[in-house]
């Protein structure tokens, strides 16, 4: 590492804005990654120096450093920098939050016993201060030895004495105040026990130099009985070391007292002592304004009102708002594709690029702006602190099936996309719970099936609308969609918990923050996030999805008669006559849909076109849906492909929608009517075609187990679902 | 009978004499703020009667019913007996906290 480098890590409780004073002091230039070998996420940022590198290192939010989970443990050992290729941490930067400052300190007495060097930024002094909770910020360090800045992230106050502060105690590390808040006894027993560890490795190891276990992980292993320090020091020192550990217990609970409370006690009674003189009038009950906005927002009935109102909201504007943007992207994917045209003769590239690459990429990023909008919508209701509430409102509802209202967030968040969804399970510390939510959150509609739905409710769900054109059947119908798979799910959940992880279901303590305005800048990032990710995947996956597809579309055959036509119709059509024009084309339709059939993917089509049918699909969508194993998006860019190199989409069609209601069986009849449109969404609202799900859930479960069972009983249930809708709607409509 | 978090009514407020148990949701409630000597207020249930909305060292805190009865609080409530106030204290700590009165709503 550069001598010039140093690296600040930056931790904090939830709800202390840590994400904002983040953003603020990093400003854009941030990345995220994964630490080695664990799939915690890691966002890294820089400040500005003239002189050093300065890395900002930004950890999950966190109550305590008690490890209780693997997630937790990698978060201390970043701090201590025992974690393997992770650089050690050069200072510790404390978010806290003003209006709680007493809770706050829990985590900041843990965080002084590291032996690193700790900054604390006093976030929300602003918030604490129009609440007339006034706090000595100079006095708080006085009494902790350790700098203290109060600031305003979220009206960037005090940030630049911050920033230099940081700075500052970089090129001069101010003396380390190792915090020892628990009793003297404690310590003692504490030293007692490393020694004996020591001996103990030394003994069984034969001389050989064994690894100790910090001090922290010592006094950890000793506080958290089954926790993830005591599996650390059984892994490494065996069972011996275990037993050792459990006698020494026993020892510090009939001499001091109960080890479940004496950590917290001792670590309170040291608050309140560094809070003496520092904290002036208090008030308990919050935030006026929360206050009245939970009267309401969590009232018994408008409670349970607003939120169904919401979410009804969010799929209306979805659907309503985003034409515009939409008929721009169209706009430009025909714009292109008559530019590609009018510099190329027809032949394979031309088709490669406007079939394949054009018609493939281009109908799937067409949907580009709902993405937007979801991710928007999504970011402003957690942002504002209203998903914790909605989390409170169907924790009764979600403990009816076997889960927590833990599991709303990740489920909710599967909304926009499943791989995060699966990865936010890690906030449910009951192994069960976890599993059921991870193999329920891919049926939550994700973003990648927006575009399936819109393309098909908007070519076959009747416009009407009503309440003066409030509400549309089309908002309705794309809602529905949305229910399909919580209805699916609920049983699942139920099921699974009763069969497979069985057990009790986990507990459930959740803070509701205070409302608050959304960040702008937190808000644009997350959309900025995901729009990024779905153009990249759009770009690589769905783009080499859509080549594979226009080859096998394309090949084999002999497109010699089909490219002459091609020609004959864009330079002669000028001289020739209409009827000559007209008989062309026709010709030019035959022999395309004649190309189609005979090549590599007609013939996979009608192989299983059998199997299909039952469900009202041709071969066509049946070889959509096989080949968008990989994201369930690629059906689109597959039809995309597959109607424009059939012939089926010409020069005056408006694209992908207008060739599906113009899709016509051999005898004649419409391919696509209401009833096959519902039985497709509804087999898109129920399978597991998604590699980076699949992949996410065996990384998360870490079995190849569990993405198997989910895509096997996923994709059943799917075949299910589209067959008793297909087979219901037919009969209904006829 | 000590009296437990989940028994207060909307409004009502209570000192927290102990919390049950050692195991990591115990741990949990007392890193966020649940610890003996502490106020804390009941505010409202959600829609559907569970979980519980209150109000610990200034921060909101959602629990259920279940991990509500694990908090006993000192004041019961109405006020009762001093026998119940006794029986509700945890060994070695009833000579700090009996002074304590009940807090009125």
């Amino acid at each position: 590492m550069n001598p010039q480098s140093r690296r600040v890590v930056l931790v904090g409780n939830p709800n202390t804005g840590k994400s904002t004073l983040f953003g603020v002091l990093s400003g854009l230039n941030v990345r995220t990654a994964n630490y080695p070998g664990v799939t915690i996420e890691k966002k890294v940022g820089r400040l500005a120096d003239p002189e050093l590198t300065i890395e900002l290192v930004d950890l999950p939010g966190t109550y305590s450093l008690s490890p209780r989970s693997p997630d937790e443990l990698v978060a201390v050992e970043v701090l201590t920098g025992e974690l393997p290729g992770e650089p050690d941490a050069d200072l510790i930067l404390c978010v806290v939050n003003a209006t709680l400052l007493r809770r706050n300190l829990f985590l900041v007495s843990q965080l002084m016993e590291l032996g690193k060097p700790v900054v604390i930024a006093l976030n929300m002094i602003d918030a604490a201060n129009s609440r007339g909770l006034k706090i000595d910020a100079q006095r708080l360090s006085e009494n902790l030895g350790v700098p203290v800045f109060a600031v305003s992230a979220s009206k960037r106050q005090g940030i630049d004495e911050l920033r230099a502060g940081v700075v500052a105690a970089l090129h001069e590390p101010p003396p380390v105040a190792i915090g020892k808040p628990l009793p003297a006894k404690f310590y003692e027993f504490s030293d007692d026990f490393s020694g004996r560890l020591a001996s103990l490795a030394a003994a069984t190891s034969g001389g050989v130099a064994t690894k100790m276990p910090s001090r922290y992980v010592i006094e950890r292993a000793l506080l958290d009985r089954g926790g993830e320090a005591q599996r650390q020091i059984d892994r490494q020192l065996g069972a011996d070391a275990g037993e050792l550990l459990e006698s020494t217990r026993k020892q510090i609970e009939t001499e001091i007292g109960p080890l479940s409370e004496l950590e917290c006690d001792a670590r309170y009674a040291w608050a309140k002592q560094k809070t003496d003189g520092v904290l002036g009038t208090a008030s308990d009950s919050g935030h006026r304004a929360t206050e009245w906005l939970d009267a309401i927002l969590i009232h018994r009935v408008w409670g349970m009102a607003i939120f169904i109102g919401l979410m009804f909201l969010i799929f209306q504007f979805i659907y309503a708002w985003s034409g515009i943007p939409m008929d721009a992207i169209t706009g430009t994917q025909d714009y292109l594709t008559s530019l590609v045209e009018g510099a190329m003769q027809p032949g394979t590239l031309r088709s490669l690029v406007t079939d394949g690459m054009i018609a493939g990429v281009g109908s799937v990023l067409i949907f580009l702006p709902q993405i937007a909008m979801l991710f928007l919508f999504l970011a402003i209701l957690e942002d504002c602190g209203y998903m914790a509430r909605a989390a409170f409102l169907v924790d009764r509802i979600m403990s009816l099936f076997g889960l927590s209202g833990k599991s709303f967030l990740p489920l909710m968040s599967s909304f926009a996309c499943a791989v995060p969804g699966v990865m936010a399970t890690r906030v449910i510390e009951n192994r069960r719970d976890r599993f059921a939510t991870i193999l329920v959150a891919p049926f939550m509609s994700c973003s990648a099936r927006l575009p399936v739905y819109l393309l098909l409710i908007a070519a076959f769900v009747p416009s009407v609308s009503y309440l003066g054109g409030f509400v549309s059947l089309s908002g309705l119908v794309l809602m529905a969609m949305y229910f399909v798979g919580v209805l699916v799910a609920i049983p699942t959940a139920w099921l699974l918990k009763k069969t497979l992880l069985r057990g009790e279901a986990a507990p459930f303590v959740l803070e509701l923050p205070e409302y608050k305005v959304p960040a702008i800048g937190i808000v644009f990032s997350r959309v900025w996030e995901a729009c990024k990710a779905f153009v990249i995947r759009a770009g690589t996956m769905i783009f080499a999805a859509s080549i594979v597809i226009w080859a096998s579309a394309y090949w084999p055959g002999d497109h010699t008669r089909r490219l002459e036509l091609q020609r004959l119709i864009e330079s002669e059509s000028a001289e020739a006559s209409e009827d000559q024009v007209a008989m062309w084309e026709t010709e030019l339709r035959a022999e395309s849909a004649k190309l189609l059939e005979s090549s590599v993917l007609g013939r996979i089509g009608h192989a299983i076109e059998p199997a299909v049918r039952p469900l009202g699909w041709d071969w066509k969508i049946g070889v959509g849906a096989v080949a968008s194993f990989p994201a369930r998006e690629v059906i689109i860019a597959t039809l995309g492909t597959i109607y424009s190199l059939g012939g089926d989409v010409d020069e005056e069609s408006e694209g992908l929608m207008s060739a599906l209601q113009d899709a016509k069986w051999p005898d004649g009849r419409p391919v696509y009517n209401l009833a096959v449109a519902l039985s497709i969404m509804v087999f898109f609202a129920l399978c597991a075609q998604c590699v980076s799900t699949l992949l996410v859930i065996r990384r998360e479960t870490n079995s190849w187990r569990w993405p198997i069972f989910s895509f096997v009983y996923m994709t059943g249930l799917a075949y299910l679902g589209a067959l008793v809708t297909y087979q219901v709607t037919i009969r209904l409509i006829s | 009978m000590t009296t437990t978090l989940d028994q207060l009514r909307p409004g009502q407020s209570g000192q927290i004499a102990r919390v049950e148990g050692c195991d990591g949701i115990s741990c949990r409630l007392r890193e966020m703020g649940f610890v003996p000597g502490e106020v804390v207020r009941f505010l409202t249930a959600a829609p559907l009667g569970d979980p519980l909305n209150c109000i610990i060292q200034g921060s909101r805190v959602a629990l259920r019913g279940r991990e509500a009865r694990r908090i006993s609080l000192v004041s019961p409530v109405p006020v009762d007996s001093s026998v119940a106030i006794a029986s509700g204290m945890p060994q070695g700590l009833g000579e700090k906290r009996s002074a304590v009165d009940p807090i009125p709503v």
